[in-house]
């Protein structure tokens, strides 16, 4: 076992950690903010795929890596617009429609992959990075943690950014309003359809922007289903981080690395299977859940919507 | 407060409704009202459940917007098409129901529909609150979790924050449903001082000593039209009797319904059937425990229990009828000890639970009428043969309680949510009645009920006890206990306070009564169970 | 969020003289989404430069009409159907069960692990018995965590069986691999059940006589929800359990009872895949059946004879779209895109039809 704590694979470890964390940590942030507002998303897979596609094939093709974050984000809006229409606006139900617009994202963007690249998966060009000068030269912490891309830096300060908002202004009691109380928020003056659309749009650009870094960092080309749930355990992680965005961070980090270590202890030459491997943060989750599952206090109006003046 | 000084004189028109009309999928609620609220004044609004008077709210909060007509608001035409549109118009509303988020802090409450990227001025709301708990006698905490607080509290922070957005009309639906009568007249005197700086308020109750005191003008609305108006200066010269018997006029076309029921007859002397000896319950946030709680009751005899509401009455129910554990003590039936017992034992012995909560509780909305008749007796014959269900006995039951009930339905297939509440209310009881009933627990038997529907259940009442049954009446109107009760328990803080004998002769009741239900538990020992 | 209470009012308790608006709101809900989907499903394929009706056509041709195709259709029925029944369980008493697809593997890793071993010791159809009673007690066992942790915690049951589903595919592939291989042969997979010890085939086809009894399990599952006792107090916990409890329902035994059986159900709808089709399974297997039959089973409303219908329906599409994969070059992931639209025309026809009956009367 000694083998097991090398440089290389911590290194590769932290590095894993990362890059499989950033992409649940987008959609985990992406979900809580739905789930706050009411909306239980379970369309949040198919907007991280479509994020993926389209973030991918705009990097592709425009060679910017910042334009395919850009397509990521408009990929996910795009079907989270479609979600807040059908279910806040029209109120229809949220687990049917979320379940459909997952469904239909995997096929389209299996079917334009299948047309425009037939069996091939292009390739982008590796990214540029940003070097933090010294802190890169840290051994085994300093490339893993400081030599990556801009958009993790971005996706860090994101926690810090919406956990000031949730704390300090407004927004954090207007959203837990609209989810625990939507009529009290209506008669306040506030607008809840707006705020749960929003809510559900800026889901859809997170979640977006989590699979673009998937497609454009994590893999460096699109493959059709290449999500593979990371949109569900985004949805797990928000119920657990009970509207706290650093717990969001905590938890995708901690799945990041679990869902990484295969390839670590690749790299160390261990051979324990990888399914055994994966296994492991769905059962903390449960774990967690059965300790603490009933304090997992989920907002009194998730997955209802609201239609004024009905009693 | 910034609110101009204005002068009693001052009749100008804060808000109007100019021959509005509202339908609603079979209902014309509101029949070309035409109303004109002064500055200045409190103006009362009375009416039966379904008048018209929670439609006529609706619209001026931006609930709904009026099929026909239009509102005005200081003498302009307006367009309130929305909560937010009405309150830039100055109108600002307390409903019925309370309308805060209960897992946000009060001062969140306070602050929430402002636009989500401000900062609140905690220093600023610190100030304004404390002038108007100066001005008005308010009493707000800002950092109470608001669902720790009673309704009563919670109402307060409704004012309060229509007073902080500068609201100039107030409208109160119902406020006082939920209060203790010194409760009560401390709103009315806030609402007076109100009135006195200027502000609109409009006041809807269903008390009608209230609206007199309370109230400077009184409009009555009957089946969603305008039937009578009590002008300031005429309401000045009545009495409170007269007033009242002006009101009784107007509300129900003359003709007096409140006649009392109550008659003397002996107080029944059987063994008792039902025996709840020291019982508790547990208790939550959000829950009152019950605490060593004992009484009888007998065969034939209406215990009524009092108090305001959400004192544990609804616990003692669950405990009663098994639906919520008990911690202490223990519940006797016939002699038996059910304290362990099953909700659907209990239920085989004949102790039987009609809940308030006809609809989230009682039934299944969206289940036929058929269904609900017999949804306590799943599996049961006669409707059930060896787990399989006989359709057509359950339909020839479900149509024998429609016609001995007279429940008003097109059929035996509706679903039940399409009923109204009295019709549902029917079912219900005969539900309850079905088999072999001997105890029936009534959890506010009348509550949202119009005065027919009110009167056919009390009568109901008495005749189930007539017939020999046991009655445990749960009631918040002290006037129904008073009809129908042989004795009177007060609950307050999840315990009974006390217990009187009814004797409707003597005038004092209602205030001993009273008294109790407000006591802190000093008088608790000292009545104790005499009666 | 009751799975149930929106479907119920469709419940077949109409009276006849109300027929001609039953067949109005039966075209407005049923009919008219289906083809809505087909014609948007079809616009997908014109864009991507497909003839719709080239490629309709085919897939009902090879998928209906030909004798091969029908019957492979009905072999691949059997275990849609018995996750049917699991779901129709489920969703009638509000509880969401999205965890099938954990439960179907390992029911199957169960039956493929039991049943090779059993050849030799029990007569044929005691060894398929067993190999289908110990994959329905697998599916049952791993649901019980977010059974008794809704039950009894009130933990949502969504996120425990989606943990569930993901835990139980891997574990399914842990057990192939490393418990139950096949030590005789080089591919990673279980021992194989020979063919003649499998499930019997209907007549002279190659149909698997597991579709029959798929069929059986939803009609028994239609029939004990509707017309019993269990199914009634199943529905009032579903439809409202408040209100069950106040009419005496033991709700948190009633919600275990629920999910044992709408797990168990799947359980053997692996089973009957591996006792009656492959014979065993083969490392990383994973056909992800459960989250497809969800929407068939909303889109038939719950109903047991729609769902049979709607995944004969499914079946033909999935192996005529299997064949177009590779003469018409539309990859089967189409399938997907019609199911979707399908999916949200049905419920946008559902509030069309929610909204006319407020607005008449």
């Amino acid at each position: 076992m000694e083998a097991l704590l090398t440089a290389a694979f911590l290194s590769s470890l932290l590095t894993g950690a990362i890059v499989a964390g950033i992409p649940l940590l987008l959609a985990g942030l992406g979900e809580q903010m739905s789930e706050k507002a009411g909306v239980l998303n379970i369309g949040i897979e198919g907007m991280m795929l479509a994020g993926a596609y389209l973030g991918f094939l705009t990097a592709w093709t425009s060679s910017s890596i910042w334009l395919g974050f850009l397509g990521g984000i408009a990929g996910g809006i795009l079907v989270a617009a479609l979600m807040a229409l059908l279910c806040v606006v029209l109120r229809l139900n949220q687990i049917v429609i979320g379940i459909a617009l997952t469904l239909g994202v995997e096929g389209m963007t299996a079917l334009l992959h299948h047309f425009q690249f037939s069996r091939t998966y292009p390739r982008l060009p590796a990214p540029d990075r940003v070097d933090l000068p010294f802190l890169t030269d840290i051994p085994v912490l300093g490339p893993s943690l400081f030599g990556r891309h801009p958009l993790v830096y971005l996706a860090l300060i994101s926690v810090l950014v919406l956990a000031f908002l949730y704390r300090r202004t407004n927004l954090g009691l207007t959203l837990r309003a609209a989810g625990e109380k939507p009529a009290a928020l209506d008669v306040a003056g506030g607008h809840v359809i707006a705020i749960r659309s929003a809510a559900v749009l800026f889901t859809g650009g997170m979640a977006g922007l989590g699979g673009a870094y998937m497609a454009n960092i994590g893999a460096g080309l699109f493959i059709p289903y290449m999500t593979g749930g990371a949109g569900f355990i985004g949805i797990v992680l928000a119920m657990l981080a009970r509207g706290r965005p650093l717990w969001v961070l905590a938890g995708a980090l901690i799945f990041g690395a679990a869902l990484s270590l295969t390839t670590a202890l690749q790299v160390a030459g261990s051979n324990i299977p990888t399914d055994v491997i994966q296994m492991l943060p769905f059962a903390a989750v449960m774990l967690v859940l059965v300790i603490w599952g009933r304090r997992a206090r989920l907002p009194a109006a998730l997955g209802v919507g609201y239609e004024r003046g009905a009693r | 407060m910034t609110l101009p000084a204005q002068t009693a004189s001052d009749m100008s028109e804060a808000v109007g409704l100019h021959t509005v009309t509202k339908r609603f999928p079979g209902v014309l609620a509101v029949d070309g009202v035409s109303l004109t609220v002064r500055t200045g004044e409190v103006h009362v609004l009375l009416g039966e459940n379904g008048a018209g008077k929670s439609t006529i709210v609706g619209m001026l909060a931006g609930l709904q917007e009026p099929d026909d007509g239009h509102i005005s608001v200081a003498g302009t035409g307006s367009r309130l098409d929305s909560p937010s549109a009405s309150l830039d118009a100055g109108i600002a509303t307390v409903f019925q129901h309370v309308m805060l988020v209960p897992t946000l802090t009060v001062f969140e409450n306070l602050v929430l529909g402002a636009p989500w990227w401000r900062r609140p001025h905690r220093a600023q709301i610190e100030r304004r609150i404390a002038e108007l708990s100066r001005d008005f006698g308010l009493k707000v905490q800002l950092d109470a979790m608001t669902g720790d607080l009673s309704l009563g509290e919670q109402q307060q922070i409704e004012i309060a924050r229509a007073l902080l957005r500068d609201a100039r009309v107030l409208i109160l639906d119902e406020a006082t449903s939920m209060l203790t009568p010194s409760g009560a007249d401390e709103l009315g005197a806030q609402m007076r001082r109100l009135a006195e700086r200027g502000l609109a308020v409009i006041f809807i109750t269903h008390k009608l000593g209230e609206a007199y005191r309370f109230g400077d003008r009184i409009s009555v609305l009957q089946q969603g039209r305008m039937v009578g108006d009590i002008a300031p200066d005429a309401l000045a010269r009545m009495d409170e009797d007269a007033a009242i018997e002006e009101m009784v006029r107007l509300m129900f076309g003359g003709s007096d319904t409140s006649a009392s029921l109550y008659r003397d007859r002996p107080a029944p002397t059987a063994a008792p059937l039902l025996s709840v000896e020291r019982l508790g319950t547990e208790g939550g946030a959000e829950m009152m425990a019950l605490k060593d709680l004992s009484f009888d009751l007998r065969p034939g005899e209406i215990l009524g229990i009092a108090g305001i509401d959400g004192n544990g009455q609804k616990q003692l129910a669950e405990a009663l009828s098994g639906q919520r554990s008990a911690t202490a003590g223990r519940v006797m039936f016939d002699g038996a000890d059910v304290t362990r017992l099953s909700v659907g034992q209990r239920r085989k012995l004949g102790l039987r639970y009609l809940t308030d909560d006809r609809l989230s509780e009682g039934t299944i909305g969206i289940f036929p009428i058929a269904e609900n008749t017999v949804l306590k007796d799943i599996g049961a014959a006669p409707f059930w043969s060896g787990g399989i269900e006989r359709p057509a006995r359950i339909g020839a039951h479900a149509r024998e309680v429609i016609r001995h009930y007279s429940v008003r339905a097109p059929s035996e297939f509706t679903p039940i949510g399409h009923l109204s509440g009295g019709n549902i209310q029917k079912v219900l009881l005969a539900r309850e009645l079905t088999g072999e009933a001997r105890a029936v627990i009534f959890n506010k038997p009348t509550y949202g009920l119009d005065t027919r529907n009110i009167a056919a259940s009390r009568r109901r009442i008495r005749e189930i006890a007539d017939k020999g049954l046991a009655v445990l009446l749960i009631s918040t109107e002290l006037d129904e206990l008073i009809e129908l009760a042989d004795r009177i328990a007060v609950m307050a803080s999840g315990r009974i306070r006390g217990t009187v004998v009814n004797d409707a002769g003597a005038g004092d009741l209602r205030l001993r009564l009273g008294r109790l239900m407000v006591d802190e538990g000093k008088m608790a020992d000292t009545t104790g169970d005499a009666a | 969020m009751s799975a149930s209470s929106e479907l119920d009012d469709a419940a077949p308790a109409q009276s006849p003289r109300r027929s001609s608006r039953w067949l109005q709101r039966f075209v407005l809900v049923t009919l008219g989404p289906i083809l809505a989907a087909l014609v948007v499903s079809g616009i997908v394929l014109l864009l991507f430069g497909v003839d719709p009706l080239e490629y309709y056509g085919y897939v009902v041709r090879r998928g209906l009409l030909s004798s091969l195709g029908l019957q492979q259709t009905a072999t691949r029925m059997a275990p849609l159907l018995f996750l049917a029944a699991g779901l129709i369980v489920a969703f009638r008493a509000g509880l969401w069960n999205l965890g099938v697809d954990g439960q179907f593997l390992l029911g199957a890793v169960a039956a493929a692990a039991l049943a090779p071993s059993l050849v030799d010791i029990l007569p044929g159809w005691a060894m398929l018995v067993a190999g289908f009673c110990v994959a329905a007690l697998v599916g049952a066992l791993w649901s019980v965590v977010p059974a008794l942790l809704r039950a009894y915690q009130g933990v949502n049951e969504i996120i425990t069986t989606l943990m569930m589903t993901f835990l139980g595919v891997s574990l399914a592939n842990v057990l192939v691999k490393l418990v139950f291989l096949d030590p005789t042969t080089t591919v990673p997979q279980t021992r194989t059940l020979p063919v003649p010890d499998r499930m019997p085939r209907l007549f002279d086809t190659t149909i698997s006589s597991g579709m029959i009894w798929g069929i059986l399990a939803v009609l028994a599952v239609h029939l004990m929800m509707t017309r019993t006792a269990f199914g009634l107090r199943l529905r009032t916990v579903g439809a409202n359990p408040h209100a069950a409890a106040h009419a005496g329902l033991n709700v948190p035994l009633l919600t275990v009872a629920v999910f044992a059986i709408s797990a168990g159900f799947a359980g053997l709808a692996g089973a009957s895949e591996v006792l009656g089709v492959t014979g065993n399974i083969q490392a990383d297997w994973n056909p992800a059946y459960g989250l497809m039959v969800i929407p068939l089973v909303f889109l038939a409303r719950f109903h047991g004879v729609g769902s049979i219908i709607l995944i004969f329906l499914y079946s033909t599409l999935l192996i005529g779209a299997e064949s177009a994969a590779r003469r018409v070059g539309v990859p089967q992931d189409f399938t997907l895109v019609l199911v979707s639209s399908l999916l949200i025309l049905l419920a946008l026809a559902e509030w069309l039809d929610a909204r006319r009956s407020w607005t008449e009367s």
